[in-house]
């Protein structure tokens, strides 16, 4: 651990990785060195299901610019998705 | 120690379990000259991103070099699988305890000085976290006769740093240092920076330690890891090797 920025969260949903499909039961996000991407640090973002094994990950390493851009779209797609869902007769 | 092309040369690596902190089975990788020896020996503490192949090829380059060398896997308690996988989970759980980990180096250090075909000196070496653990098992209880601290971040911590798995800066143990110590740095390095090196270095001058360390420009983190181009500085490296084993042939042979 060289920076300590680590967070991590339940959540629900389902992953792909090697094996296939997974469910999820965790996320961990955090800001360290990299295992692949070529830079000094990187926002890893590992999606995982702790029951299932260290295999059980879906993994991404981000530049910053690059995990600021995907926080903010994913934020407004979530505020567009709830919109939708609150709104009469949606689906 | 100058290779002679008529010279025997072999060695043996292979993994295996050794009782570490708590009694716990730590797999390792193992690797030592063929040959009856006496050979001095090192533990090699890897790095962040887990124990992954540079690892255990470092562990047979210091075998190459005449040393009887071991890299536990000081991540193994969380599962098996790929070293990434692995050390993702540990990430997560804010690393890996302090006392574990120099539970291991004491086990590991009698693992080594055990075996009959080593002298009995000992060093510990690391690169990162890693190196961070060498300095802090060294000063912790694991009698050494020396150490390779290469880039070893949060040596130097501030108190907001400290967690419940690291509590203490290994910073503050630099009194009970019982060997020299090499370090090795990158410039242009975020942990540890260059005024991280000068307070270790500053620390270490006041409790009259034997150090040597060396600052290399145009290098930052990982500078010897030929696996990650980004980071691999070819001069800095071959320059950092060969003032390794210039040390470890000083302290332990």
């Amino acid at each position: 651990m060289c920076t300590m920025i680590a967070h991590k969260t339940p959540i629900a949903g389902s992953g792909k990785g090697p094996g296939g499909w997974f469910d999820l039961d965790q996320v961990y996000i955090g800001y360290d060195h990299p295992f692949h991407v070529p830079l000094d640090h990187a926002l890893t973002i590992d999606f995982v299901n702790e029951g299932a094994g260290p295999g059980a990950r879906t993994a991404v390493e981000l530049d910053l610019a690059s995990a600021r851009d995907l926080a903010e779209r994913i934020l407004a797609a979530v505020t567009e998705a709830e919109a939708y869902e609150a709104a009469p007769n949606s689906g | 120690m100058t290779y002679q092309t008529d010279a025997y040369q072999g060695l043996t690596a292979e993994t295996v379990s050794v009782a570490g902190h708590n009694g716990d089975p730590v797999h390792a990788y193992y690797a030592r000259p063929t040959g009856p020896g006496p050979f001095p020996a090192v533990v090699l503490f890897h790095h962040l991103p887990g124990w992954d192949d540079w690892y255990r090829h470092a562990t047979r380059v210091f075998a190459h070099h005449g040393f009887a060398a071991v890299s536990p896997d000081l991540y193994c308690r969380n599962g098996h699988g790929e070293p990434d996988d692995v050390a993702a989970r540990v990430k997560a759980k804010g690393g890996v305890p302090d006392d574990q980990v120099v539970g291991d180096a004491i086990k590991f250090v009698e693992f080594l000085r055990a075996q009959q075909a080593t002298s009995g000196k000992v060093a510990l070496f690391g690169t990162c976290s890693g190196a961070r653990h060498a300095f802090l098992s060294a000063c912790r209880g694991a009698a050494v006769d020396a150490v390779v601290d290469c880039w070893g971040g949060r040596i130097v911590a501030e108190d907001d740093e400290l967690t419940p798995n690291q509590p203490v800066a290994p910073m503050d143990y630099a009194a009970d240092l019982p060997c020299p110590i090499l370090g090795v740095f990158g410039n242009d390095d975020h942990n540890p920076t260059r005024d991280h090196v000068d307070t270790l270095e500053a620390a270490l001058r006041q409790h009259g330690k034997s150090y040597e360390f060396h600052r290399y420009e145009g290098a930052g983190h990982g500078f010897f890891y030929h696996d990650r181009p980004s980071a691999y500085r070819p001069e800095a490296a071959l320059d950092g090797w060969a003032k390794i084993w210039d040390f470890l042939e000083r302290t332990l042979v």
